[in-house]
């Protein structure tokens, strides 16, 4: 395993260091980075599978000269498995990019692009391995700023420099909570190694508990996208080059999932009271709902995958939300199984997130645009982007048989447990939250319909869709590798469940693989077969057979097929795409339903002929929705630091002499606090 | 095995035996209540059979989603009845869906059936896929609310196992009022899901109303028959569903050949009854505005919860 970590971190450290010393050579280039981080995810795939099935966790450690920073990793199964989903998608990620820079030749640097994205891979690998609260601080910070750096590709469009600086921003808000969780541990434990926050030599007062509970929720949250923290998400996710976007939102929310884990878990020892459990279903439940009704109403297909990510959060706090809750009341083996139901949806979001937004990227890379109404008829010019974008769809719908549909309905059945809980609020709740998570699922399913279809399916409504071309190899490969995956974790639950109940054992203290899997691991019944179970293998295996009836059913009654090819009845006239329905118009009935909470405002001017005011000569349509949490939640703390700036430019006068005579000033005061 | 193996066939025919039936029923059933003859009870047979040996014609515009999706349809459909204990209360296929796996694959089809409405390009199928995606969304909360409340009455989300335990009357709490209840709910929500007055009209081809019909307005030939077929059967998983839940009692509980033949034909007159139902309720009531269902699936999810808050109401 040692030597697994000392090649995945050679490797990404040359990925680094080598692409900028070939300048002006973009070929070799991509080939060296992506080919060093394909090299690393491989590395990566194989510890975290080896930390997974290691009896104890690698640890290591390099000491430094400043106080309380040690380079220490700790590789134990929460750690590796999240080491694993890293690596995975950016195994495929990588392979993609290979490809898709192609299209950045001679626009960006290529070697500076390459270094960054391998300096990602790896921050995002150091966090997760992480085993010193400073070094962690140290590393997030990398990856925050690693990933700005790579929103901020296409700088000389003014809507990705606002993207940036929104992303910037908040994720320092976040990183200060993030701060003041870690000096909570600190103070108790008077270092910074994780162990000693793990063993703390007397526990932490309530008061301080709470405090770090929420500091840690808010300060991860913000990373995490949970609503309302997630109003930078839909702008900076989708302003970075796709494959970027690809890790950002499959890859880079997760590592704020595994740092709550280990806060709450780990560190806090999983010793909670009902209402912290409650606070996390609360904040999916919420998280879930708005983040997928508000991609329902983007255009925008890379802003669409980024609200869904809120969503898909959303639903990995609920099953994680349920796990405290049971835990709360010493129900262990319920604990373990909403962790693991959790678990199981992160790696599911990681890959088929990663996949539709390489999907995105190939559309971009096929017709230079990423407004849907502008799509339309490319399944019959890129047949591999739109099977593999199906695929992708359909698992973030939920559909069975592949993998979105094991985890959401585990998370369900995490939920319908509630009933065991004692007390009725909480029996009742838990439900609710499953009613909000049917809500959920199937507003994705209208949402990834929309998507494909409007994409996909029809006319071209564009120039640009009608003469889109099949993307090149590396990325079919890159999208069709994540696609398999996806089939291959919703058929195979038997393998990643007891993969996973090595990663929840540790946090809830109890083993489930055993209640969990039914039936030689063909099927999944969690607590035992009589309440609840499903076989997703079996399903598929009934699908094809029927699919196979309904062929010979067609065959024996109807004869040989000989179909008849002719165009669609458009009313006497010919179809053109202006008669399709637009994305726009798809959305409209849900958005009068739920228009409590779009809030939209609609505007209509109609010029009209001067003859008749029958027939109009132009007409202009207008429509938003109100960001509602950017309007009343960030513009007024927007404006009083505004506010407050302005009224400290008095201070900055911007002459030399004055701030000399500051910190004169300040050297006295100084001096004197110290006699 | 070989039983296992026998007792999944049998259900498989006679989901595909009964379906069109039961459309026949309620299709006479309006006609008589129209003062109407109606055609025959067994002309949906007739209609079926004769669309197979039509020739299909195929936009131009589609992809092969458009011809794929019907075989897609008709086997998510059929799955979803594998599921539901219809005759014999022990379903060999038991492990290998529960409830919640039973409403995911409906929605499979639904979302091929949204993406077909999108595919040939016409106004009329993106109009019927919109609507159907907003119905689709308000039942979804509602339909688990209910299964819920049944499945704690119960201590099951197996169905296999819910209608085994109510059949025999084990562990079933006295006061029925949650059941009933969800019972509605769930009656409700089979009227949207199915596409029945007063949600939507399968008579209908007028194009300010039709939801399910607008998306499958460009099929023709055998992919319409399996279309049609399949409409059928998801009708009869409801009315399964509806059945053996609530009212499980003559389903055999063993496998006698006494039992199983009781089974059948207490299972025929059931939803042959509930058939019956439907007809009336179509007759009677007239089709809502779509901006008014909202309101109606809300009254189901309502009935729903008040049928988990009596639960525990009355657990104590």
């Amino acid at each position: 395993m040692t030597a697994l970590l000392f090649c995945l971190l050679a490797c990404y450290t040359a990925g680094i260091l080598l692409p900028p010393c070939l300048p002006g050579r973009p070929k070799a280039q991509n080939v060296l980075a992506n080919g060093l981080a394909i090299a690393a995810s491989l590395f990566g795939v194989l510890l975290g599978l080896a930390g997974l099935l290691a009896a104890a966790p690698l640890t290591a450690s390099i000491s430094s000269t400043l106080p309380f920073l040690t380079f220490a990793v700790r590789i134990d199964p929460l750690a590796a498995f999240f080491v694993l989903t890293i690596s995975l998608a950016g195994l495929a990620v990588s392979i993609y990019a290979l490809g898709y820079l192609t299209e950045f030749y001679g626009r960006s640097s290529i070697g500076l692009m390459g270094a960054l994205y391998n300096g990602f891979l790896l921050s995002m690998t150091l966090v997760v391995i992480a085993d010193n609260g400073f070094f962690f601080l140290i590393v997030w910070e990398l990856m925050s700023l690693v990933s700005y750096f790579l929103v901020v590709t296409e700088h000389e469009k003014s809507e990705v420099r606002y993207a940036g600086l929104f992303y910037l921003i908040m994720t320092h808000v976040g990183t200060a909570f993030i701060i003041l969780t870690f000096l909570i541990f600190f103070q108790e434990a008077g270092s910074f190694s994780f162990a000693a926050f793990r063993h703390l030599e007397q526990p932490l007062p309530e008061g301080l508990r709470t405090l770090a509970f929420l500091a840690a929720l808010v300060g991860f949250g913000t990373k995490a996208g949970i609503v309302p923290l997630h109003v930078w998400l839909p702008y900076a996710h989708p302003a970075a080059p796709s494959h970027v976007s690809a890790l950002m939102s499959g890859v880079m929310i997760k590592t704020a999932i595994y740092a709550l884990l280990r806060v709450y878990f780990d560190f806090l020892g999983g010793q909670f009271p009902w209402w912290w459990g409650f606070t996390i279903l609360a904040v999916g439940a919420v998280s879930a709902l708005l983040g997928v009704m508000y991609a329902l109403m983007e255009h925008d297909l890379k802003s669409l995958l980024a609200f869904s990510s809120v969503e898909n959060i959303g639903i990995i706090l609920l099953g994680i939300g349920a796990g405290m809750t049971f835990q709360a009341y010493g129900l262990k083996e319920f604990a373990a199984l909403g962790l693991l139901a959790g678990l199981y949806h992160t790696i599911n979001h990681a890959l088929f997130k990663a996949l539709l937004f390489l999907g995105a990227g190939s559309l971009l890379y096929a017709t230079h645009t990423r407004n849907m109404e502008e799509y339309g008829g490319l399944l019959r010019r890129m047949p591999w982007t739109g099977f593999c974008f199906l695929v992708g769809s359909v698992s973030v719908a939920a559909l069975p048989p592949i993998n979105g549909f094991v985890s959401e309905w585990l998370v369900f059945q995490s939920l319908f447990l509630g009933f065991h809980l004692p007390v009725v609020l909480l029996n009742l709740i838990l439900p609710i939250a499953a009613a909000m998570l049917a809500l959920t699922g199937v507003l994705a399913l209208a949402c990834f319909a929309k998507a494909f279809g409007l994409s996909f399916l029809a006319l071209p409504r564009s120039a640009h869709a009608r003469h889109a071309e099949e993307i090149p190899v590396a990325m079919r490969l890159g999208m069709g590798g994540l696609a398999a995956a996806c089939v291959f974790l919703g058929l195979a639950p038997m393998v990643v469940v007891p993969l996973l109940d090595r990663v929840t054992e540790p946090l809830a203290g109890v083993s489930i693989e055993g209640r969990v899997l039914a039936l030689d691991g063909w099927a999944l019944a969690p607590t035992n077969v009589e309440f609840s179970s499903i076989s997703t293998p079996a399903i598929a295996v009934m699908l094809g057979a029927l699919a196979g009836l309904g062929l010979l059913l067609a065959w024996a009654f109807g004869g040989r097929l000989r179909k008849r090819a002719y165009k669609t009845w458009g009313c006497g006239i010919n179809l053109t795409p202006r008669m399709e329905y637009t994305a726009t118009g798809f959305v409209q009935p849900i958005k009068r339903i739920f228009s409590t909470l779009y809030q939209p405002t609609i505007k209509l001017e109609t010029e009209f002929l001067e003859e008749s005011h029958y027939f109009a000569k132009h007409r202009r349509f207008e429509f938003h929705i109100e960001p509602v949490f950017q309007k009343y939640l960030y513009d007024p703390v927007v404006l009083f630091f505004s506010a407050v700036a302005d009224r400290l430019r008095i201070v900055q006068a911007g002459s030399l002499h004055l701030y000399l005579a500051y910190i004169f000033v300040t050297l006295v005061v100084l001096l004197l606090v110290a006699v | 095995m070989l039983q296992s193996l026998a007792l999944v066939v049998a259900q498989v025919i006679l989901f595909l035996v009964v379906s069109p039936f039961i459309v026949g029923v309620i299709r006479k059933v309006k006609a008589r209540l129209q003062c109407r003859r109606g055609a025959s009870l067994f002309q949906p047979y007739a209609d079926l059979a004769k669309l197979f040996r039509k020739q299909p014609v195929v936009s131009t515009t589609t992809s092969w989603i458009f011809t794929a999706t019907p075989y897609i349809l008709f086997a998510s459909t059929l799955a979803a009845g594998l599921l539901v204990p219809a005759f014999a209360s022990q379903m060999p296929l038991n492990f290998a869906g529960n409830i919640i796996a039973l409403v995911y694959l409906l929605a499979l089809g639904t979302f091929f059936l949204i993406l077909v409405g999108l595919d040939a390009g016409s106004a009329f199928g993106g109009m019927g896929s919109s609507r159907e995606a907003i119905v689709a969304s308000l039942t979804e909360p509602a339909m688990i609310m209910s299964i819920f409340a049944i499945a704690l009455t119960a201590g099951s989300t197996n169905l296999s196992t819910i209608v085994h335990k109510t059949a025999l009357l084990e562990g079933i709490v006295t006061d029925p009022s949650p059941h009933l209840m969800a019972l509605a709910a769930l009656f409700i929500v089979a009227l949207a899901e199915t596409g029945r007055v007063p949600v939507d009209n399968p008579a209908t081809h007028l194009e300010l109303t039709m939801i399910h019909e607008a998306m499958v307005l460009e099929y023709s030939g055998r992919y319409l028959a399996l279309v049609e077929w399949a409409a059928g059967m998801k009708l009869l998983v409801f009315l399964t569903l509806i059945a053996n839940v609530f009212a499980p009692w003559g389903i055999a509980t063993s496998l006698t050949p006494a039992a199983i033949g009781i089974g059948l034909a207490v299972y025929l007159v059931k939803v042959s009854g509930l058939a019956v139902l439907i007809g009336v309720i179509e007759s009677m009531f007239a089709k809502l505005r779509l901006f008014r269902v909202s309101e109606f699936l809300g009254v189901a999810f309502i009935l729903a919860l008040l049928a988990l808050v009596f639960f525990y109401i009355l657990r104590g």
